[in-house]
């Protein structure tokens, strides 16, 4: 392991991995990305992977369709051998109210705004494309074809790789114990197996983001959540999209495997950093899911896990300088759509630890709370 | 003994080249060697094929059988279908 570093990334998940190999693409040299377990250990091997570009505010819209952009062209931009799984089938999302209806009316032309095919259907449209959805009390529906799903442990890993043949030292099994300041400054990490001095120092660890950040004496206004989440036994495919309620409060995909992987928003979860499963949630789960799409009360959930959501104060991504302390960057704050903004969230981190002009017109500062502007996102889960 | 022929992870059909190609690319857990393989997704959760992968990175590493962790066994853990987790309860038929 390298003791001398210019910039050291704190996290080996998609969002750790997308600024490693962005900022080494931008020509950074001696950039090393440290990472507590296995790379995707965190929130990302943990997801349900869903990307989707149908969103309400302007510049989500735009993060996740040039995201989407990278995804399907992964191979080609990243130069490696790599199958990401994309699967694009779209996604559906439900409306079980006029009032949702309107919503997903005012978000299909901010998203039009930005050449997203997404398009308004009928509850019938709904079930020409999937037959086996119970259509009961549904209003109406939004749907973009190109919205779906990629391999969250294969895109973390293609990242990971690209970074490593541009030179990005990756050390996983390396824990960061503190971060070293002095006059505000920061001056390098310590790790379990021993001390990296540094310029810069890039925290993208999830759930844990937080914590990191108080090693350096800082507090963010984030918080962790569990979320819980299963997979089912691997069947002939019959769902194409990804399903979705707001208000129903599901998500349900069937993956390329034939596997359905689904899950919800929990009511009244603490925060926490608890990744323990509930039979609760599969109690719950069962009955979403079989109310849903009824022919699924016959296959067999086979495994259930959990991960943290990470939530800033408006549910929205942090990637932003820390004006306290000089030499200190935080990605964090996804909530349930870190994996599908990633590849374009690595670009941005990477404009601003070189100081560059941002590629995309957003506003994701941390400053942001404090001048009380709070991006309001309709279609959050 | 053919690598290709031999299957270690019987739910995912994961072959025995499969593994030793994830190990000799630098993944030595059981839990990374499940994420690029799929080894251990499937309904058994990696009853048979954990040990044996661990039994490979053992040998391909040298790293003693005691040191290597398996992979975490997940609830449900037999495998139960959502009309056996439903029955008897009330369904609320309001979505
Ligand atoms: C159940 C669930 C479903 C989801 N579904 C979706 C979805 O469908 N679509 C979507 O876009 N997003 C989804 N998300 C959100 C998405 O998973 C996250 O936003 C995203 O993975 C965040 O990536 P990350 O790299 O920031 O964090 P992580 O993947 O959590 O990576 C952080 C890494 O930092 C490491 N770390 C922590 N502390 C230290 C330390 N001290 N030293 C070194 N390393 C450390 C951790 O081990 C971890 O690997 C879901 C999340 C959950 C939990």
């Amino acid at each position: 392991m390298k003791n001398k570093a210019n910039v050291v990334i704190i996290g080996g998940g998609v969002v750790g991995c997308s600024i490693a190999y962005n900022l080494a693409k931008k020509g950074v040299k001696d950039v090393v990305l440290l990472e507590k377990s296995y790379l995707s250990s965190g929130a990302t091997g943990r997801c349900g992977a869903g990307v989707r570009q149908q969103w309400g505010t302007k510049q989500n819209c735009l993060l996740a369709s040039e995201s989407m952009h990278i995804f399907e062209h992964f191979e080609d931009i990243l130069q490696i051998k790599r199958d990401i799984e994309l699967k694009q089938k779209g996604y559906l999302l439900l409306a079980y109210s006029d009032k949702e209806l309107e919503q997903f009316k005012k978000n299909i032309v901010v998203q039009h705004s930005l050449n997203i095919p997404s398009i308004l259907l009928t509850p019938k449209e709904a079930k020409e494309i999937v037959s086996d959805l119970n259509i009961e009390k549904l209003v109406g529906a939004a749907y973009c074809a190109k919205d779906g799903h990629a391999n969250p442990f294969q895109v973390t890993l293609g990242y990971a790789e690209a970074a490593q043949r541009l030179g990005v030292e990756i050390n996983k099994f390396t824990e960061v114990k503190d971060i070293i300041t002095k006059n505000n400054t920061a001056l390098g990490v310590q790790t379990n197996k021993g001390f990296i001095e540094c310029k810069k120092v890039v925290v993208a660890a999830g759930g844990w983001t937080q914590n990191i950040v108080k090693m350096a004496g800082l507090d963010l206004p984030i918080y962790s959540e569990r979320h819980e989440i299963l997979v089912t036994e691997s069947v002939k495919n019959v769902l194409d999209p990804m399903l979705m309620s707001f208000s129903y409060n599901i998500y349900c995909q069937q993956e390329p495997n034939g596997s359905f992987i689904m899950g919800y928003g929990p009511e009244n979860e603490p925060p926490s950093y608890n990744m323990e499963s509930s039979w609760e949630f599969l109690e719950t789960m069962s009955k979403k899911a079989t109310w849903l799409l009824p022919p699924l009360k016959n296959i067999r959930v086979i495994r259930q896990w959990a991960g943290l959501y990470n939530i800033s104060p408006d549910r929205q991504p942090i990637v932003s300088q820390i004006n306290q302390l000089e030499g200190l960057y935080v990605a964090c704050g996804f909530s349930g759509h870190g994996f599908m903004l990633a590849p374009a969230v690595g670009i941005l981190m990477a404009d601003i630890v070189t100081g560059d002009q941002l590629t995309y017109n957003v506003i994701l500062d941390l400053e942001r709370f404090n001048r009380g502007e709070i991006i309001e996102e309709p279609s959050v889960v | 003994m053919d690598e290709n022929k031999v299957i270690i992870c019987r739910c995912e059909d994961v072959t025995l080249k499969e593994i030793r190609d994830a190990i000799r690319e630098g993944f030595t857990t059981v839990e990374e060697i499940k994420r690029v393989t799929r080894s251990g997704m499937g309904p058994c959760q990696g009853k048979t094929c954990g040990l044996l992968i661990a039994k490979e990175i053992s040998q391909m590493t040298g790293k003693p059988m005691e040191e290597i962790e398996l992979q975490s066994i997940r609830p449900p853990y037999g495998g139960i279908t959502f009309e056996e987790v439903t029955k008897g309860t009330v369904m609320e038929n309001d979505k």
